[in-house]
């Protein structure tokens, strides 16, 4: 992964150094409440229902061993012993003190880590497919274009006020496995007829209260326009969004009142502007030095057959599951990718102990190179096993609570913190969640249902992501009742689509049996291998909400 | 009254004028406005010309060079269209007088305005001047081409 250089490294110090001095002046009365908010925001610091809550970067998903121990160590030492994995790939702390952020601060800074831009109206920490450079199916590696925006975006002087927060995401492969569709600005590396590298690019998806899916202002931008390309989009929105009302500042707003044609043809003048007044291409000496830091890591060469592991796989059932379900295949012979599923009854999903995090870095220089990577659906991955060791591997993920063997289930739900934490919500998230994870811990039950995207968000921002899943639930508050609401068929792939309102929402009781008729319903209508989602677009809303309603 | 100017504390030279009754002697900010409706009394003056927010300098990109000074205005700190506008001014347009930030200007937007082309400030009133003036200092790493720094990072590692 990228290794600081003294510039990298100075930064994060100098903005340490800068967070001190802003709570030391707000701690003295010098910066009131409402000018310190926009700053302690844009260093990722949020206060919550109960405490301050620290959100740590995780560029593009990527962590060294060496990052985990000191994440464990400050939820131990600044927190109450745990961290939360949000839909960000980022990592957040939810009980530190204002105090100890600077201290906090200083020891991110140790190991390259930092909570620049995870908050804010700015550009923030920059998202990415969790399998970059393992998956098979990928054309181009997205890291190193990641890490270059990484650094162009930091402290950029003149995006740092924007009218609304602004998220970028990167994929290089065949499937999007990074919602690219849904970000303010997507970016699709992939390859030109003459095997050029460039970049598709989306701008103006999201979800929030008016979710919409992206749409392409350039079918191919070359990689050595990327940042120039994405400074002139950057400049269109930072002028012309809408600054008048909260709700309507996101890109996707401008871009649906502006049109696609007229904001594709502000972008396109603009970057010709850029151009003409010596606007700098990104030098490829420099993209070649980036992506050094992601070749492969030295893998040995193994056979494509692992004696040992189908020995495994044949003598132990719970086993077998967990690998056709958590593990999948590597573009490396001999080697798999391994998802730990961070979603299990009786715990928050995404929530990792200060405990689970060292063992977590232990397994990583163990068996993966030393790297762990963290996913949009709140999971981690070590992603890069010899197959030899998966059957080890297991049995320690197992003692650590890592091998519930539910990756693409039901389960395997996204959920943001709700009510429990968050000043936002309207109604609480977790304690649902786990009400379902509860009521379908039937495996065979689960592994029956397919692949099954359920996504929770406790409030119309939609932090859980509700819009995309195949079932979404969205908590809304009526006259001091927290209801739950259903919607079916959304999906951030490459299929991207919205999820529509199935009605009336459901209280916290009724949630669960509600699942269960839409669950029962799919069943019964599917034809043969087809999953949730088909068989809703097969068939359409109306026979769900005839059995759902039934008695209503 | 006191500004930061060229990164020193320094005696403002300028006078605002808001445009009731005569003009003031010496060397005036005005409105865009007060410009248009003035600019008779205005000619032969040493005239600087304030932005808002919803003023772009592209409509009055014709007239820059009767202008020695282009005050740009933050109502709220939180409004950062003045940083595209300052970097149009200096690169598109070729702006070479002072670009001055008013209004909600604080310590901790100041560097990010240098960045961009800014190169005087009128500190908000109550804030102490002194303090704001470190904000200069704050970083000495770049990443980003600008104003300031016209060499990428990628050269000059």
């Amino acid at each position: 992964m990228y290794k600081y250089d003294e510039n990298d490294r100075r930064i994060v110090l100098e903005r340490a150094a800068q967070f001190k001095s802003q709570v030391e002046r707000r701690l003295t009365g010098a910066l009131k409440e409402e000018e310190f908010r926009p700053l302690r925001l844009q260093n990722g610091l949020y206060l919550q229902l109960h405490a301050y809550m620290l959100r740590v970067a995780v560029p593009y998903g990527l962590m060294s061993s060496t990052q985990m121990r000191m994440l464990s160590h400050i939820a131990s030492k600044y927190d109450r012993g745990y961290g939360h994995m949000t839909t960000r790939q980022n990592i957040q702390f939810n009980w530190p003190k204002l105090d100890d952020v600077p201290s906090i601060l200083d020891d991110l800074a140790s190991v390259e880590m930092h909570a620049i831009q995870t908050s804010g109206n700015c550009i923030r920490n920059i998202s990415a497919d969790q399998f970059a450079g393992v998956i098979a199916d990928e054309v181009v590696d997205p890291r190193p274009y990641a890490e270059i925006m990484r650094q162009w975006s930091t402290f950029h002087p003149e995006f740092a006020y924007l009218p609304r927060k602004f998220k970028f995401a990167f994929t290089g492969a065949t499937t999007d496995r990074a919602a690219v569709q849904f970000h303010d600005i997507g970016f699709h590396a992939l390859k030109n007829d003459a095997g050029e590298v460039g970049f598709k690019i989306y701008v103006g998806g999201g979800m929030g209260r008016t979710p919409m899916i992206g749409k392409v202002v350039s079918e191919f931008v070359p990689e050595k326009d990327l940042l120039l390309y994405t400074e002139a989009i950057m400049r269109v929105y930072n002028q012309f969004g809408r600054r008048d009302n909260k709700y309507k500042a996101r890109i996707k707003i401008l871009v649906h009142e502006m049109k696609l044609e007229e904001f594709t043809r502000r972008v396109e003048d603009e970057f010709t502007a850029l151009l003409e007044e010596g606007g700098l291409p990104l030098d490829q000496a420099e993209i070649d030095r980036v992506a050094a830091y992601f070749v492969d890591p030295a893998y040995e060469d193994l056979p494509e057959k692992s004696a040992s592991l189908d020995q495994n796989l044949a003598d132990n059932r719970d086993f077998s599951f967990w690998y056709r379900q958590n593990v999948l295949t590597h573009k490396k012979t001999g080697y798999a990718i391994v998802n730990l599923s961070l979603k299990k009854p009786g715990v928050p999903p995404g929530d990792l102990t200060d405990v689970q995090m060292l063992a977590i870095a232990d397994l990583a220089d163990k068996y993966s190179f030393g790297e762990i990577r963290s996913t949009h659906e709140q999971n981690l991955v070590l992603a890069d096993v010899r197959k030899d060791d998966l059957f080890d591997l297991w049995g320690a993920l197992s003692t650590s609570g890592f091998a519930d063997p539910n990756i693409g289930t039901l389960q395997d739900m996204i959920c943001c913190p709700g009510l429990d934490f968050c000043t936002l919500a309207n109604a609480r998230s977790i304690p649902i969640a786990d009400k379902i994870t509860s009521r379908f811990d039937d495996m065979d039950y689960l592994y029956d249902l397919g692949e099954l995207k359920l996504k929770m968000s406790g409030c119309i921002n939609a932090c859980g992501h509700h819009h995309v899943g195949h079932i979404g639930i969205l908590g809304v508050n009526k006259k001091g009742t927290e209801l739950y609401q259903i919607t079916l068929g959304g999906s951030a792939g490459d299929d991207a689509s919205v999820g529509k309102i199935m009605g009336p929402g459901f209280d916290e009781d009724g949630i669960v049996p509600a699942l269960e008729k839409i669950l029962a319903t799919y069943i019964d209508l599917r034809e043969d291998g087809e999953e949730f989602l088909a068989t809703y677009r097969r068939v359409g809303m109306t026979p769900f909400k005839e059995t759902l309603y039934a008695n209503h | 009254m006191q500004i930061i100017k060229d990164k020193a504390i320094v005696e403002d030279q300028w006078v605002h004028f808001d445009g009731q009754g005569d003009l003031p002697d010496g060397d005036l900010i005005v409105s865009l406005d007060v410009w248009q409706t003035r600019a008779n009394e205005l000619k032969g003056r040493r005239v600087g010309l304030q932005l808002e927010p919803d003023q772009h300098p592209k409509d009055i990109r014709d007239e820059l060079a009767n202008f020695e000074l282009i005050a740009i205005n933050f109502p709220t700190f939180m409004d950062g269209r003045g940083y595209s506008y300052a970097k149009i001014l200096r690169d598109r347009f070729g702006f070479e007088g002072e670009i001055r930030a008013v209004g909600d200007v604080m310590r901790d937007q100041m560097f990010y305005m240098q960045r961009c082309g800014f190169t005087a400030y009128e500190v908000k009133e109550g804030r102490d001047i002194h303090d704001a003036i470190k904000a200069f200092d704050d970083f000495s790493v770049k990443y980003q081409v600008s104003a300031d720094e016209h060499t990428p990072i990628y050269r000059r590692r």
